[in-house]
């Protein structure tokens, strides 16, 4: 087989490779907006239950107390970061392709679906913990001083917070791009011809070199993420 | 008629009580001065009017209307509570400008924010803009600033950031400027010049609550002193008065100390 050949055959499996990398990054980025709002939510319902009021009068036993200070947003939230942090990535997209039809026989996601929900909800975990850490260290009085001149709360969320934010997390969420243009080949799990899939079905025709040449895919792509994201920094240079 | 009337108000963290009893009024063209230790309280006594912390007790009233009492529930919703802060007008020890954002830019974003809710601003966009980059623009002026206002908070000193700041708030046009320690996180240099502004602030009758730890200041600038301990007003009358010929012990023992240090 000709050079030419398999560097078309292992470039047309990288277009998948490829579509999962930008669905992912697409839709786990707002989702883990959300999850990070999730996790920091202060809702407890529980507090100002008169009948808790009554109890906790009675007595000072800790698992009410925590009980009454419960923030089930939140905790649902951490509950989720810590499953998809936790647990290894093949695990989850061998979960999210064969449950659908072991729950519901003759009903499965396609392999691509499958990988890409996987995916989405594996990173949307890792991107909420960046989103919260970049939320929490702008500064106090930054939202104070929206607050007095008279914002509203998304006034000062999109006029004043987010692009401090945004600063704040390109470096994490930098790494977190680039290992996720690596992770996508562990959707070959379940079957996904993606890059490497291909590059072993040579190996297998007792090719060598196609297995570490498809290395050179994940360096060209990786070196335009890179590009990408120091010009991102730079841009956002102009202020500290 | 005072432009400003606060009555009992009471303020605690849980079981700390931070504010007891705080009582006084404010004429319209006045400045008033809150001195007193670190933890006396004074901050958090701005940060209530500032509507930053809601008090456990007691009344805010602001030219004849009650704008929160904590015993009405009705004065506290969150929507209200956005508007009735532009009455007060705040600056912060730690200058809190936007980064992002020029001095300029500082100074017009809430106006632009806000003229943005004005039935008429459709029509009027390009003109109401222009409005508000002119008096940013005057406002910057007024401080000295006029050849700063397209630099970026962090390529300013810290009393040009101060100075954007105190800017920042007078765009508002609010019935009452606050001060929290406007000088403290400056180098004595730097505090001359923004101790100036707020001079010339006062010179223009300018209603101010300065929280200070700058006697001289207070004394020269203020027209009426509150000396605060504990969370208590301990004396509060005419500045001259108070800090020359302190009534109460503790006020004299307060002041003294600052005489050994100068």
């Amino acid at each position: 087989m000709s050079f030419q050949t398999v560097n078309l055959m292992l470039g047309k499996s990288f277009l998948l490779n490829c579509q999962i990398f930008f669905v992912t990054l697409l839709l786990s980025l707002p989702l883990g907006l959300i999850v990070s709002f999730g996790t920091m939510n202060q809702w407890q319902p529980l507090r100002n239950l008169p009948q808790w009021k009554m109890l906790r009068r009675l007595s000072k036993w800790k698992p009410l107390v925590a009980l009454s200070k419960w923030r089930p947003i939140s905790w649902l939230s951490r509950v989720y970061v810590y499953l998809m942090r936790s647990t290894p990535l093949m695990l989850q997209l061998a979960l999210v392709y064969y449950l659908p039809g072991f729950l519901n026989p003759g009903h499965m996601l396609s392999r691509m679906t499958a990988a890409c929900v996987a995916f989405v909800l594996n990173y949307a975990a890792y991107f909420s913990e960046i989103f919260r850490g970049g939320i929490q260290g702008v500064p106090k009085g930054q939202q104070e001083a929206g607050q007095v001149l008279g914002m509203t709360k998304s006034q000062i969320f999109y006029h004043v917070t987010l692009l401090q934010v945004i600063k704040r997390i390109v470096p994490p969420i930098g790494n977190e791009i680039i290992t996720l243009v690596k992770d996508t080949s562990l959707a070959n799990f379940i079957m996904v011809k993606e890059i490497i899939a291909m590059a072993k079905e040579f190996g297998n025709k007792s090719m060598i070199w196609p297995l570490f040449y498809a290395g050179v895919f994940f360096l060209i792509f990786n070196g335009l993420v890179t590009l990408a994201l120091s010009k991102t920094e730079k841009k956002l240079d102009y202020f500290r | 008629m005072a432009i400003l009337e606060v009555h009992n108000i009471e303020k605690h963290f849980g079981a700390t009580r931070v504010l007891e009893d705080i009582s006084f009024s404010l004429e319209e063209g006045q400045a008033l001065a809150i001195i007193g230790s670190s933890g006396s309280g004074k901050t958090t006594l701005l940060r209530c009017l500032n509507f930053l912390e809601t008090p456990n007790k007691g009344r805010i009233v602001v030219q004849g209307k009650t704008l929160f009492d904590a015993a009405d529930p009705a004065t506290q919703k969150e929507s209200e509570i956005r508007k009735k802060r532009l009455h007060f007008g705040m600056v912060f020890q730690s200058f809190n400008l936007f980064p992002q954002y020029t001095a300029l830019e500082n100074v017009t974003l809430a106006s632009q924010l806000l003229a943005k809710e004005r039935p008429d601003f459709k029509a009027n966009k390009k003109q109401i803009f222009t409005e508000i980059e002119a008096e940013g623009r005057e406002l910057l002026a007024k401080m000295g600033l006029a050849q700063r206002a397209d630099h970026y908070p962090h390529q300013l000193s810290g009393g040009q950031q101060q100075r954007v700041a105190i800017a920042r708030a007078l765009a508002m046009k609010p019935d009452i400027l606050c001060f929290d320690e406007p000088t403290s996180a400056l180098d004595p240099e730097l505090t001359g010049e923004v101790l100036k502004v707020i001079r010339s602030l006062a010179e223009q009758k300018t209603t101010m609550i300065i929280v200070t730890h700058e006697m001289a200041f207070a004394r020269d600038v203020a027209d009426q002193v509150i000396f605060m301990d504990g969370g208590v007003i301990v004396e509060q009358g005419d500045a001259r008065q108070v800090i020359e010929h302190p009534t109460q012990e503790r006020t004299r023992q307060f002041l003294s100390r600052y005489e050994e240090n100068s």
